[in-house]
């Protein structure tokens, strides 16, 4: 009998206790600045990076990052705590990187991610900006014949990664063309190369920059050709949670700085000479003019720190895409001042 | 006692208490965590609902069941999915189930070589992780076969390379016809049984079951072919070039590497863990149980199908449906090769396309669950069957 009403009243505490707990966890509401705040306590920043792209994010031997997407959590960083090397990179695949964005994992996603209406509208994300104007390409072997993606014949079978945008492109593309198909796609780029590399399929396609990229780790790189043709529109950029604006606009400027920087000449060497530059926008990109930084709570360097540590757009392309021999010829991702499509608003 | 109907004295009473509070507590529980989820859904901009099931989905899947492409919705790419998940699981288990049976009676032989052969088996098999089996035979095995244009040719009817096992695709007239032709021979089979049963066990007269049922099997099916118009032919898949140097098969079935991989990893794999149950369901059965069978004139078949199996059984069923259960739910590994499981297709791709992570998770994890819970039913009824009857 004792016993018995023991056993009820610890139930029952232990359920009121799981209320009360469930009251006071939730409503977590969003504040003003929280994931700034939230970064300068714990004093890295939280970047989500592909599982090993070359020339976009990609770990070496001893698991330094590099590549064009990492520099941009290098640039966030570099603003925010003043050491650009202050970022914890979390390897994500595509299926994972949007639920490890919106729950909190991450706090930049920099993983050549494609902006789309429905990616930015629907799914609690916001895309500050674009660092890679690609489009999706096809691979195939070279002594196939194929020179243009009119070769292609009924139940040719290609290889890509699932859960992209490259996945319905190529299903646009084939029907467009009339052309039945056979997908297969893998949840991991490694194994589509392998996949790929032992002729499971026809033809490799995703976007013409991870082809690029990709070729590189096939047995034999110099047997096998990118088409010319481009089927897509894919701008890459980074991408924030919805909902915290200041993180958002401060995601966005550390991109904008590095290709403003470019724009006006200023890179990681000359950067704090120009302090007393003639050009007031130069003076603005360096915080030798205008209160910029304290529109986002920081302070009046950090653009020049951005450039110093990182350097501007033209340094991070020319070290980990054009000198990695991934693509040497800017394309679109040139200044709009050389005939590219780098245009971004001016700083002031 | 009807005083102490709805007082704290009645034991009744006083035993649903504690176990009203217990679902009360499981309650708050659910509640809190759904309240939770919708809040931090709320703060980020992310909607609610199940709607984006009859959206369009717009990829395609490389092996289905039923028809598929892009232009249906999400749900029919569930379904896909799905359907696929539970034929890799199906092969999975009955070649499990073979290969399982007869490594666990290799395991007894008396012969070495054969007994150490089939303890190397398991003893390697079951300590390989998994993922690594499924990786090894799609990358390493299945590397190794030709591409198209130099098949492993199976008397030009079926052709084995890197791309795929292509067979002849099956082209009926009158299926229907067929299909009720196969159930009323299992129908006859039925009443055959019952009525030879009656025959063994009433006046001794034993019949030969099997060959009957056999002829039954075959006779009826073909009736329909002769006399109501059922007919088949076979399309055979034919070498097509798709370029100079690449080649593919057309106009056959093509059963997909990723799918051949899966289910030779998936039953090598849990062969060798229903090995061992065979194996301990055979020496569960007691030696005087033989013994006494031999005495009374059983032959050594005999012994095996009404002395010893249905005593092994017993001890065999309940852990094999574990390992049912296991491989089913092993299945979900197929992501890593590319095999369209509902995994890859629904929890993976579809997530990804509509981000709609507590939703798909959801489902996802209540059709594992339904799926493992229909094989326990399923099992279970079994395993009462081959329980000992008390009379």
């Amino acid at each position: 009998m004792i016993k018995s009403i023991k056993t009820w009243i610890l139930v029952g505490f232990t359920s009121l206790l799981l209320v009360a707990c469930g009251q006071g966890g939730s409503g977590s509401g969003s504040k003003k600045s929280k994931t700034l705040d939230n970064t300068k306590k714990a004093g890295f920043v939280k970047c989500g990076v592909s599982q090993g792209l070359p020339g976009f994010s990609n770990a070496d031997a001893s698991g330094n990052w590099s590549g064009i997407d990492v520099d941009v959590c290098r640039a966030v960083a570099a603003a925010v705590l003043g050491d650009a090397d202050k970022v914890k990179y979390t390897p994500l695949s595509a299926a994972e990187r949007f639920t490890a964005l919106t729950s909190g994992e991450i706090d930049v996603l920099a993983r050549n991610t494609t902006w789309t209406l429905s990616r930015d509208a629907d799914i609690g994300l916001t895309f500050v900006g674009v660092n890679f104007y690609d489009g999706q390409g096809f691979m195939v072997r070279k002594n196939s014949g194929i020179n243009s993606v009119n070769d292609f014949k009924d139940g040719i079978s290609a290889c890509t990664n699932t859960g992209t945008t490259t996945e319905l492109n190529m299903r646009d593309f084939f029907n467009s063309k009339n052309i039945k198909y056979e997908p297969i796609a893998f949840e991991k780029a490694d194994e589509v190369v392998q996949a790929y590399d032992a002729g499971r399929c026809d033809t490799y396609t995703t976007d013409k920059s991870g082809l690029a990229a990709q070729r590189t780790k096939l047995s034999a790189p110099d047997d096998h050709k990118v088409l010319p043709e481009t089927i897509s529109k894919e701008p890459l950029g980074p991408v924030v949670r919805q909902g915290d604006s200041v993180w958002e606009d401060i995601v966005r400027w550390s991109l904008n700085t590095m290709i403003e920087a470019e724009e006006y000449g200023v890179n990681s060497s000359n950067a704090s000479s120009l302090k007393d530059s003639d050009n007031p926008a130069i003076k603005r990109l360096v915080g030798a003019e205008g209160e910029l930084g304290a529109a986002f709570g920081l302070d009046n360097d950090w653009s020049l720190r951005i450039i110093e540590q990182v350097g501007n757009y033209g340094e991070s392309y020319k070290k980990h895409i054009a000198d990695t021999g991934i693509l040497p010829n800017r394309g679109p991702n040139e200044l709009w001042t050389k005939g590219g499509i780098l245009y971004v608003p001016p700083a002031r | 006692m009807n005083l102490k109907k709805l007082s704290i004295e009645n034991k009744k009473i006083r035993n649903l208490i504690p176990q009203a509070l217990t679902i009360l507590a499981l309650l708050s529980v659910i509640f809190y965590f759904a309240t939770n989820a919708q809040i931090n859904m709320g703060n980020r901009g992310i909607s609610f609902g199940f709607g984006f099931l009859s959206q369009e989905a717009s990829f395609d899947i490389a092996f289905s069941l039923i028809e598929f492409d892009g232009s249906y919705s999400y749900g029919r790419a569930f379904l896909v999915g799905l359907l696929n998940t539970i034929l890799v699981s199906i092969i999975g288990i009955f070649l499990a189930t073979i290969l399982g049976v007869i490594v666990g009676v290799a395991r007894l032989s008396n012969n070495y070589l054969i007994a150490k052969t089939a303890e190397w088996y398991v003893e390697i098999f079951r300590n390989i992780p998994l993922i690594l089996q499924i990786f090894f035979w799609y990358f390493a095995a299945l590397r190794a076969l030709p591409s198209p244009e130099n098949a492993i040719n199976f008397y030009d009817v079926s052709y084995l390379t890197i791309k795929g096992w292509y067979i002849p695709k099956f082209v009926w007239i009158n299926f229907d016809i067929f299909c009720y032709s196969l159930i009323l021979a299992f129908i006859s089979i039925y009443f055959l049984n019952r009525y030879t049963k009656k025959q063994r066990e009433e006046f001794g007269k034993i019949l030969p079951t099997f060959t009957l049922s056999l002829g039954i099997l075959i006779s009826i099916p073909l009736l329909s072919f002769l006399l109501l118009g059922v007919s088949l032919s076979f399309d055979y898949p034919e070498l097509k070039q798709l370029s100079e140097t690449s080649y593919t098969y057309e106009n056959g079935v093509s059963i997909i590497p990723e799918l051949i991989a899966l289910a030779l990893a998936l039953s090598m794999y849990t062969a060798t863990f229903i090995a061992e149950n065979v194996r301990a369901g055979v020496m569960g059965v007691g030696k005087g149980q033989k013994e006494a069978a031999a005495s009374i004139g059983l032959n050594k078949g005999q012994i095996l199908k009404l002395v010893v199996m249905p005593q092994a059984l017993r001890i065999i069923i309940p852990p094999t449906t574990n390992q049912y259960l296991n491989l089913t739910k092993n299945s979900s590994l197929a992501a890593a090769i590319a095999y369209p499981d509902m995994v890859l297709v629904f929890a993976k791709t579809a997530l990804m396309q509509t981000g709609r992570a507590i939703e798909i998770i959801s489902i996802t994890m209540l059709t594992y669950l339904s799926l493992s819970i229909s094989i326990s039913i399923l099992m279970n009824w079994y395993n009462k069957k081959m329980a000992i009857k008390e009379k």
